[in-house]
């Protein structure tokens, strides 16, 4: 390979040797006997690329591309003879500082590549940060060598998901997690056979890009303690895994870290999806800081006002401009290389909705962002899915641009489910709605499995809270209980928080089961929270997303403070996964009960609503039958009548005190009495019939 | 303690001793050895890390390219890996790739 004449340098500078480089691809990959650095800026008038040795303050050498090494607007070089393993680097941009034109252009600034593969300056979670550092989140250099051997993406059926949100940290940070490497990649790899146990087939990891925990860190007013950017919703670096999450940040093998984690959850069937952030980024606007696009080309990676102000559709102070084609193709790139070099298996959006946004903030009636994901070839098998609103009031749950491809959160079903459950009147037409997998929202083509059904999400009460706290309760992120939504549309069982009332906990402890076994008869792909199926709380506290601690880490006590409730989700798990007439990837015949047989009360008044699914159409040779009791007291359902030769057996009964709550899948015991069955108040019964 | 890498035939046992901390500065060296080994043709490549203190990314990239290099007909042996060179392989995955022994021949 060194003989080739295409590698040979044709011009030198401070002892380094040069030549022009590819421009195609951008970001800096490894080529033989050096380095290509390519990078773009329309506006910039200059570029220069600055190496470091790792972590030094000053420049190892800054390199001025020639202007031979420019075509269009991008710039490439080849730098022979570097040290892959100690070199950092960045780029000064020149070009004009004209911020209502909507150029900031500054090179005293070294910036970071948008396309670095590893970044440094966060390799070990929690570590405060020099400030007075000038150039903070540095572009690392990475081999693409894994031995992946047959691995590729699980391509599982959408409708057969069972998914499971989770942050890497939270999920073994707590001492009782007893892994080896706490609250990193490596932490949770050793958490898989939980996972298996649990029954879930897909992880959906909150943000892994690389972030900067200590944007916006503060101390807590309350308590001291410092406030982080602990869910990372902040992007730093898209094309890199965040290096605090991996045992060996500091090694800077970060990649090799996570590409394991990926390989070993395939190894056990379980997906992967990323929750990614393509709506903003960790600039902020005008008063934060500039680490790469605000410097590299303002104009084109963000949306701005006339005056060269920033949009705000995010509420994080800026808007990245997805559908400038320059970014576009950024967001392609970035998530081709996750897939094909991650086997990442899909991609939730955070507020996606933007993503449909022009470079003004009007919606697009056809998002070219959105259409070039949803029909580009190495994202084709890709779980796409997305939160389907914005902080600037766009909201799109049911109308969400989907070309086929794209599925979304449906809040509509968080909502309604946890208004039925509560009790409210008038839920039992939009619950039969939920049930079917809501038809109401993707009855025109797209099917049940565009429904992301879940009740719980990372924003929001956890599944306990929801059933014991009225309010939120967020004093301790020092923003006087302002933040966080106030339409939670739940109940607390009688008090306010934890109690020692007997009765209370015992209804608490109904509700979640109720709750979880509605979700996993849904039609549609359930997603379940973190630490739910143990009762996990965050002390009624509704949006935890700055806290490193008890309030955000998974408590693994609770597997045995639990076990009752994480039994009967482990149960109601394998109960969908063996009945296919559960996980349709069409809208089936349901048929709908009240109390009585085939007589269901749609009244506003009612809070009881039942079904059967004929499993003989649907790939199951089973009968089931739901009846879910929102009414106060106990109340008779008829039941509807079988075949010949066939009996009802009990599947679950919420009313019912563990371990007779829920059987293991095919050891139902037949009910006594066929014709009919007394369901508990604030209760679910799941029969099946066979 | 200075890096050191001394090859060893043995039939067709290409046996690698290991010692000092393996990073980017002496990658090549260790780099050097496996190519020498290859040369060989051996069955086995036999890594003695008992004295290896420390293993940075270059060193594990000059395993991968090792597995690489010999391809399938050739089995890697690890022997004595400990502290931060297991936790290394392990939580890279490239523990998976080679046999990890605590002596060899077992």
């Amino acid at each position: 390979m060194e003989t080739r004449i295409d590698f040979y340098p044709t011009h030198q500078h401070a002892g380094y040797k040069l030549r022009a480089g590819k421009h195609f691809p951008f970001g800096a990959s490894l080529v033989p006997g050096g380095v290509n650095f390519s990078i773009f800026s329309r506006h910039a008038t200059a570029s220069t690329l600055v190496l470091y040795n790792k972590r030094a303050s000053t420049p190892l050498v800054e390199i001025p591309f020639p202007d031979a090494f420019r075509i269009g607007n991008t710039w490439a070089m080849v730098v022979f003879d570097l040290d892959y393993e100690t070199i950092e680097y960045g780029y000064r941009m020149a070009g004009p500082w004209d911020p209502i034109a909507g150029h900031r252009f500054d090179p005293s600034k070294v910036l970071l590549d948008p396309y670095a593969k590893a970044v440094g300056g966060r390799d070990v979670w929690g570590t405060p940060p020099d400030w007075s550092q000038a150039f903070p989140h540095r572009g690392r250099l990475v081999f693409e060598d894994f031995d992946w051997e047959d691995d590729r993406p699980l391509e599982t059926p959408v409708e057969d998901l069972i998914i499971y949100e989770a942050h890497i940290r939270s999920f073994t940070a707590h001492p009782s997690s007893r892994v080896k490497f706490p609250g990193t990649f490596a932490g949770l790899m050793e958490k898989i056979d939980y996972l298996q146990s649990l029954g879930i087939n897909c992880i959906e990891l909150m943000p892994v890009f690389e972030f900067d925990e200590f944007e916006n860190s503060r101390p807590s007013p309350l308590e001291g303690e410092t406030l982080y950017n602990y869910w990372g919703y902040s992007t730093v670096g898209f094309f890199a895994p965040k290096a605090g999450y991996a045992a060996t940040g500091a090694l800077g093998m970060q990649v090799d870290e996570f590409k394991n984690l990926v390989k070993q959850l395939h190894k056990a069937g379980i997906e992967v999806i990323l929750d990614v952030v393509f709506n903003h980024t960790a600039e902020g606007n005008e008063l934060g800081s500039t680490i790469s696009f605000r410097g590299l080309d303002n104009q084109t990676y963000y949306m701005l006002t006339p005056e060269g102000y920033y949009y705000n559709f995010s509420g994080c102070g800026n808007t990245l401009n997805c559908n400038n084609p320059v970014v576009r193709n950024m967001v392609l790139d970035c998530l081709r290389y996750w897939a094909a070099e991650y086997h990442i298996d899909g991609f939730r959006f955070d507020l996606a909705a933007i993503l449909g946004r022009d470079p003004r903030g009007a919606p697009l009636p056809n998002p070219p962002l959105l259409e070039s994901l949803a029909y580009d070839p190495i994202l084709g098998k890709c779980k796409l899915i997305a939160e389907a609103w914005d902080a600037g009031g766009l909201y799109q749950v049911g109308s969400f641009p989907a070309y086929g491809r794209w599925a979304e959160w449906n809040g509509k079903y968080r909502d309604d489910l946890r208004r039925f459950l509560k009790g409210d009147m008038g839920m039992v037409g939009p619950l039969a709605q939920r049930l079917q997998g809501s038809p109401d929202l993707y009855g025109g083509g797209r099917g049940p499995t565009a429904s992301v059904n879940f009740i719980t999400c990372h924003d929001g009460f956890t599944l306990y809270d929801m059933v014991s706290y009225n309010d939120k309760h967020n004093e301790t992120n020092g923003e006087d209980n302002r933040d966080g939504g106030n339409d939670n549309h739940s109940w607390n069982c009688g008090t306010e928080g934890p109690t020692d009332d007997p009765a209370i906990n015992e209804l608490r402890q109904r509700q979640l089961k109720n709750a979880l076994t509605l979700l996993m008869v849904s039609q549609g792909v359930p997603m379940l929270l973190m630490g739910d199926e143990v009762g996990r709380t965050k002390r009624g506290n509704n949006n935890t997303y700055c806290h490193d601690n008890l309030l955000n880490w998974f408590d693994w006590n609770l597997l045995d403070e639990n076990a009752d409730l994480l039994r009967y989700c482990q149960h109601i798990i394998a109960f969908r996964r063996g009945h296919k007439q559960l996980r349709l990837g069409y809208f089936g015949n349901t048929v709908w009960h009240g109390t009585r047989a085939e007589d269901a009360d749609w009244s506003a008044g009612s809070r009881v609503l039942a079904f059967t699914l004929d499993g003989r159409d649907m790939g199951d040779d089973a009968f089931i039958y739901v009846a879910a009791n929102a009414y106060w007291d106990a109340l008779p359902f008829v039941l509807p009548s079988l075949p010949v030769g066939t009996t009802w057996h009990l599947a679950a009964n919420t009313g019912m005190a563990a371990p007779r709550d829920i059987s293991a899948l095919g050891e139902e015991p037949a009910l006594e009495q066929q014709g009919s069955i007394l369901v508990g108040g604030r209760s679910v019964v799941v029969l099946v019939g066979r | 303690m200075a890096f050191n890498a001394t090859l060893e035939m043995n039939g067709s046992d290409a046996k690698i001793t290991l010692s000092g901390e393996l990073d980017a500065a002496v990658a090549e060296q260790f780099k050097a050895t496996v190519e020498e080994a290859a040369t060989h043709n051996p069955t086995n490549l036999v890594l003695f890390v008992n004295n290896l203190g420390f293993m940075a990314s270059a060193g594990l990239r000059v395993l991968v390219f090792a597995k690489q290099k010999m391809g399938q007909r050739v089995s890697i042996y690890v022997i004595g890996a400990h502290g931060p060179v297991l936790n290394t392989l392990q939580v890279s995955g490239f523990h998976q790739a080679v046999y990890l022994q605590d002596s060899y021949p077992v």
